[in-house]
């Protein structure tokens, strides 16, 4: 793993972990419960993450105290096996995170892919919401769920996120979706450090094969070459 | 089987991307993924294979005991099935929970052999009524990630093919009785003919269309699959349905048509002669290692 030295101080990275979230991660999760005030959520880490009744923004973007009505009425927000982008507000004693999604940017995610990969492959950034030039964006969730979705036309800012499109997704942008998520694969099975300028690259050397081709070892060994290159170039 | 959790709008995308013959990962609705086949990868049994389909991993071990044969059919050795879900697979597997996947497949692989052709039997045959061949067939999961009935009817093929069941020599020992001798050199054995095994095709209806080789992701929406298993010449030894959902019986016949073009590549592949590390692109990309010959 990756060594970390403090003076006397060694510490160790392991280069597959489960995910130790600190304040101010972004990660995408999975509704696994819904209880009292409360929706558990799997986050790739030890426990499971806890997403407070408080701390979503209610649709229609109201700010007012949670009632009961609320309570009986979770599972219309958020049901089990949906799909949420949040933060980490604060770490329990036991390690477990509590989300929340208090902006507009965070919430419920609609039509696109997940990828699961190691914590430890995604770079820490100041953001980790991409919109690629190739015309989808991209969630690089700290916990190693990757998120891969079409760039929304308009933002429908009043739903507060709750709002999911039912739209069929149009073929070019499905194209570009599946060939990102084989580059991300391919990337990640060869531990390259995956951050907005990685995968772009990665993508536009994959432009030469077929999207299925991607997955091939042979293949994959190739681009991940000629990416690493162009990420050598770019830095020197 | 193992399963995963989908959210509506993922289920959405996926039926969508069948619809228009583009899934998840880039494939066609009749596209394989990549698969990797290792023959004699056991030393101490008399055949064996591994193969891994994307993620899905299956071992195949293929024992050889002398036994005595079914009394309905005194000129015939057989084979015994055993599958076994370790917990390797998935946490759903641990202690008994792996049970009941591992009967539904052996119930399926005894099924799908139980005809005249898929294997030589009369082969299997030392003395009629009293000794003959007996196959004992264990099939290992190793790593759970859709479309087990495939890995698994591959593995046995190329497990089956590598098997090397040792020559016996009759003779009468002093009483009358007979005595079986197996010969002490490792490479005077009989192969068996492997062409006519049949290999499993598991088509799952996904929205109005079928997908080939389905990920953990699409069965989730799907509701209901075939199993087709057949041989390369085309006939079909074994249909079944698995899931809750109805199928059409015209969707039936359009999945018995397509069902027609993935396996001729697909088994005739196991016909070429090997050689190390080819890549055979007839759609479906197999690569082989440690094998000896696969002809």
């Amino acid at each position: 793993g990756e060594v970390e030295r403090v003076n006397k101080l060694i510490c160790v990275r392991p280069l597959k972990t489960r995910f130790n979230g600190e304040v101010g991660d972004v990660v995408v999760g999975r509704i696994t419960e819904v209880q009292q005030k409360r929706w558990k959520v799997e986050t790739n880490s030890r426990l499971d993450s806890v997403l407070l009744l408080s701390s979503v923004n209610l649709p229609g973007g109201e700010l007012r105290r949670r009632s009961a009505e609320d309570e009986l009425t979770m599972r219309d927000y958020l049901q089990e096996g949906d799909l949420i982008s949040a933060e980490v507000q604060s770490v329990f004693s036991d390690g477990a995170l509590s989300l929340h999604t208090r902006s507009l940017k965070y919430g419920k995610l609609g039509q696109g892919v997940l990828v699961q990969l190691s914590p430890s492959l995604i770079k820490r950034q100041k953001t980790h919401f991409h919109n690629l030039p190739c015309g989808t964006s991209i969630i690089l969730g700290n916990n190693g769920f990757v998120w891969l979705y079409p760039t929304p036309g308009q933002q429908d800012e009043e739903a507060g996120g709750y709002y999911t499109s039912l739209e069929p997704v149009s073929l070019s942008d499905r194209e570009v979706i599946s060939r990102l998520r084989n580059c991300l694969l391919a990337l990640a099975a060869h531990k390259v450090l995956l951050y907005d300028t990685s995968v772009l690259y990665c993508y536009e050397s994959s432009l030469p094969h077929q999207i299925k081709d991607i997955l091939k070892p042979e293949v994959m060994e190739e681009i991940v070459m000629v990416t690493r290159q162009k990420l050598v170039e770019q830095e020197g | 089987m193992a399963t995963v959790q989908v959210s509506e709008a993922e289920k959405v995308y996926i039926l969508h991307g069948v619809r228009d013959d583009l899934r998840v990962d880039g494939r066609g609705c009749e596209d394989y993924r990549h698969m990797e086949i290792e023959t004699d990868v056991v030393s101490n049994t008399d055949g064996s294979a591994k193969v891994s389909l994307g993620h899905t991993d299956v071992l195949v071990g293929v024992k050889a005991e002398i036994g005595k044969p079914r009394p309905m059919v005194p000129h015939e050795g057989y084979l015994e099935f055993f599958v076994d879900c370790s917990a390797n697979a998935t946490p759903e597997f641990e202690g008994r929970g792996g049970d009941e996947l591992g009967v539904e497949l052996s119930n399926t692989l005894y099924k799908v052999f139980n005809n005249r052709s898929s294997i030589d039997l009369k082969s299997l045959c030392i003395s009629p009524g009293e000794h003959c061949w007996v196959l004992y067939v264990d099939v290992l999961l190793l790593q759970c990630d859709g479309n087990l009935f495939d890995a698994i009817s591959v593995a046995i093929k190329a497990a089956l093919f590598n098997t090397k069941i040792p020559k016996v020599h009759l003779s009468e020992n002093e009483e009358g009785g007979k005595e079986i001798e197996l010969s002490d050199d490792p490479y005077d054995c009989m192969r068996l003919n492997v062409e006519n095994v049949p290999c499993i095709v598991t088509l799952c209806k996904v929205g109005y269309r079928h997908v080939v080789d389905a990920t953990l992701q699409e069965k989730a929406c799907s509701v209901a699959s075939l199993i087709i298993s057949v041989t390369h010449k085309g006939t079909i030894t074994c249909v079944r349905k698995v899931g809750g959902g109805s199928l059409d019986p015209e969707s039936i016949f359009e999945m018995t048509e397509v069902r027609q073009d993935p396996p001729p590549p697909y088994s005739s592949s196991c016909h070429l002669p090997f050689r190390p590390s080819q890549h055979i692109s007839t759609g479906f990309p197999v690569r082989r290692s440690n094998c000896n010959r696969f002809v």
